[in-house]
Order: C-alpha cells, then structure tokens, then sequence
C-alpha cells in the first residue's frame, strides 16, 4: 500500500509528528485544561489556538526561507545555498517561544 | 454543603467517529498524498526522485506566481471593499415584508442560479463591442472598451462581471440578519429619536456582525479561488491581466503535468488561504468582543 502511493519516509516522519502532537495536546488537556490567556499575540489564545499559529507561523518561516535562499547566497556570497535546517531549528524556536508565551 | 463537581464524559467524543473517518477519506489523506507529491519528482509511475524542498524554492521564486498572487490579492481585496457594503445597501433598501419582500428576494437571487461557465459566456456576449449591450453601448459613448485587447478593462471586467454575480450572496445574508432584530430595537431607537444613521450604525451594524462575517469569509474564499468565469471571459489575458491563482495553478497541473510544482503550489496557496481566514475572522470575532464589552455609555 506505501508503495502504490509513492510515500516517502520524510513525509511519513512528518506527519507523525503531526499525529503525536495532536495526541498528546489531546492528553495534556484531559491531564490539566488549557485556559484562555493573553500573551504577546494580539487576541487571548488556549494553547490548542497557540499550537495552530505557531505551527501556521512555522511553515510560512520555512517557505519563506526557502523562497529567499537564493538572495542569502548571493548576499553573503555563500557557495551554496544555506541548509533548510537553519529555517527548520529557527521555525521550531518559534513554535515553542509561541506555545510558552504566545 | 459541599459542592460537587459532575464528571465530565469525554466518551461522546466516539461519537463523531464515523463523520471523522469520512473526512479523513475525502479531505485529509488526499491532503497528506499533495504533501507527499510535493516532495517528489514524478517522471512515471515507476520512477520517481525524491527532491526535497526543490519545487517549493521553484515555486516560489516564479515571477509569474508573484505576479498571480498580487493580480489574485487586489481581484479579492476588490470584490470585498464593493461586495459587501453595496451587498448591505441592497438589504437595507428591500421591502421587508408583503409579495413585495418575496419577489424582490426571488429577483435579486436569480443570479445565483446561473452556473458560473454560464456567467462567463453571458459577459463575454455582453461586453463585445459589436452585439453585446454594454460593449456596444460604451462604444457609443466614445470608450475605446474591448476586454479582450486592454488589460485593465479585462481586470475590470472580469471584476463587475464578479460583482454582478455574487453581491446578491451578501445581500441576502444581510437580509436575512435584518430580518432577524427584534422590533423592540426599532422602538427603542424612536423613541430616542435616534437618526437613520445612529440605528444603522448602532443596531443593524452590530446584528447583522455573524452574518456579514459569513459573507465576508464566504466571499473571500471563493473570489480568492475563482477560475471558470475569467477562464471562459478572457482565458486569463490579455497576456496574463487576468490570471489569478487558480488559473496559473491548472496550466501548471494540468497542462504541463508538472504533478511536483503543481503540488508544492497547492500546499502554499492552502497556506495563504488558512492565514487570510484565520486573520479575518480573528479580527472579527474581536470587533464583537470590543462592542459588546464597549455596549451603552
């Protein structure tokens, strides 16, 4: 079935971070139920709406690097282009500064 | 007395069970299959490479999907500035009650009935400049009008031909959230001697919120995904004044085949449409907050 569909194991990591996430924002709210709280983002937020923006922040500061990747080269004159896991540990900060401050 | 605290049955999650596994089979797997295409260079179903975030730095580093994106932000940012305060001005001057309200209802929705390839043929006969009306009439008026040759009259349009089409959505939305205030408040305000403007801007603004909301979102979606009336009305030209998202995306997928590019252009097209909706009914879930915490001086 995995190969008829042509999935790819960095895909499947993916999305199983995705799921294991899920599960257990799941088990943290039965554990201890999230209360709504402002932080530094501009509306009152729970922590499942904290795990959204920061997961939505996450993807659009990857893509953003990736589109901007060529100009860094050239910029700082590198000889290849920067790894996507400089944008990867830079969107992971965010998500977790979100979650905890947001 | 103590209080006690009812336990809360989370068994009734179970429940929505059946209606999460159809979505999963009609919205989520076909989802994570474009993310996992988007990561592939498909040549043939047996050879396939995997290339990492290669299409994603293609995809957004074309100058033509910037040009789509600007063309598609200022085509949605239109249609909602004129749509909806002219949607709400079309509620406010229909009869509220009588055989009146009931054909005005039914004329105004009529346009909602027309398939959308339909409209698009409708205008293209209705701007020609030599048999269609308003092509022929702006003739007349000495306008150099052809939605064919300049891009700027193809924008417009294809934005009036939007505008004809679904402003009748937000009228009736706005109508129906009309309807539904209480008489008591018309009283209240005449008593007041509240003006036309202070009861609009006072009473119908701040009931009419919930449905506006759904028309503002409702509207924004669909103008930010539209593809058959311009396709059929100008093709996406002159040159490309007329290619929006959508369109750009189906000569990627469909006409090139290029499943990667087309795939990594979906997941980024659904990303903006999460923010945008996100954003917008954040903003307006606050402006009611604001109201009503703001409520009577």
């Amino acid at each position: 079935m995995f190969e008829w569909m042509a999935w790819t194991t960095p895909v499947a990591i993916f999305f199983t971070c995705i799921v294991l996430m899920l599960a257990g924002m799941t088990v943290w709210e039965l554990k201890s139920p999230t209360t709504m709280r402002k932080g530094f983002l501009p509306m009152a937020t729970t922590r499942g709406d904290r795990l959204f923006i920061g997961l939505l922040g996450a993807a659009y500061i990857n893509l953003a690097f990736v589109g901007m990747a060529g100009w860094i080269t050239e910029w700082l004159s590198l000889e290849q282009e920067p790894s996507i896991w400089i944008s990867f540990v830079v969107s992971m900060v965010w998500l977790v500064w979100t979650l905890r401050k947001g | 007395m103590s209080v006690t605290t009812k336990p809360v049955n989370q068994k009734a999650w179970f429940l929505i069970l059946p209606v999460f596994i159809c979505v999963a089979f009609s919205a989520i797997l076909p989802l994570m299959t474009v993310v996992n295409y988007s990561v592939q260079d498909i040549i043939s179903p047996e050879r396939r490479v995997f290339v990492g975030t290669e299409w994603f730095a293609a995809v957004m580093r074309d100058e033509d999907l910037h040009a789509a994106l600007w063309n598609q932000l200022k085509f949605s940012g239109a249609v909602l500035l004129v749509e909806i305060p002219l949607g709400i001005a079309l509620a406010l001057s229909m009869p509220a009650a009588g055989w009146k309200a009931s054909a005005t209802l039914v004329i105004v929705a009529l346009s909602l009935l027309i398939p959308w390839n339909v409209v698009g043929t409708i205008w293209q006969i209705f701007g020609r400049a030599d048999i269609g009306l308003m092509g022929a009439t702006l003739q007349r008026l000495g306008i150099e009008y052809s939605y064919t040759g300049d891009a700027l009259h193809a924008w417009l349009t294809v934005l009036l031909m939007d505008i004809w089409h679904w402003t009748p959505l937000v009228a009736l939305l706005a109508y129906a959230g009309l309807r539904s205030i209480p008489d008591a408040y018309y009283h209240a305000a005449r008593i007041d001697g509240a003006s036309k403007f202070a009861v609009f801007r006072y009473i119908q603004l701040p009931k009419m919120r919930g449905v506006l909301m759904i028309a503002v979102l409702l509207r924004f979606m669909d103008s930010f995904m539209i593809y058959t009336e311009p396709f059929v009305l100008t093709g996406g030209g002159p040159g490309n004044a007329t290619t929006f998202l959508s369109q750009y995306l189906t000569q990627k997928a469909v006409g090139q085949f290029d499943l990667g590019p087309a795939a990594a252009f979906s997941l980024i097209y659904f990303l903006i449409i999460l923010l945008f909706c996100f954003v917008l009914y954040n903003w307006m879930q606050r402006l009611g907050q604001t109201e009503k915490e703001g409520g009577h001086d």
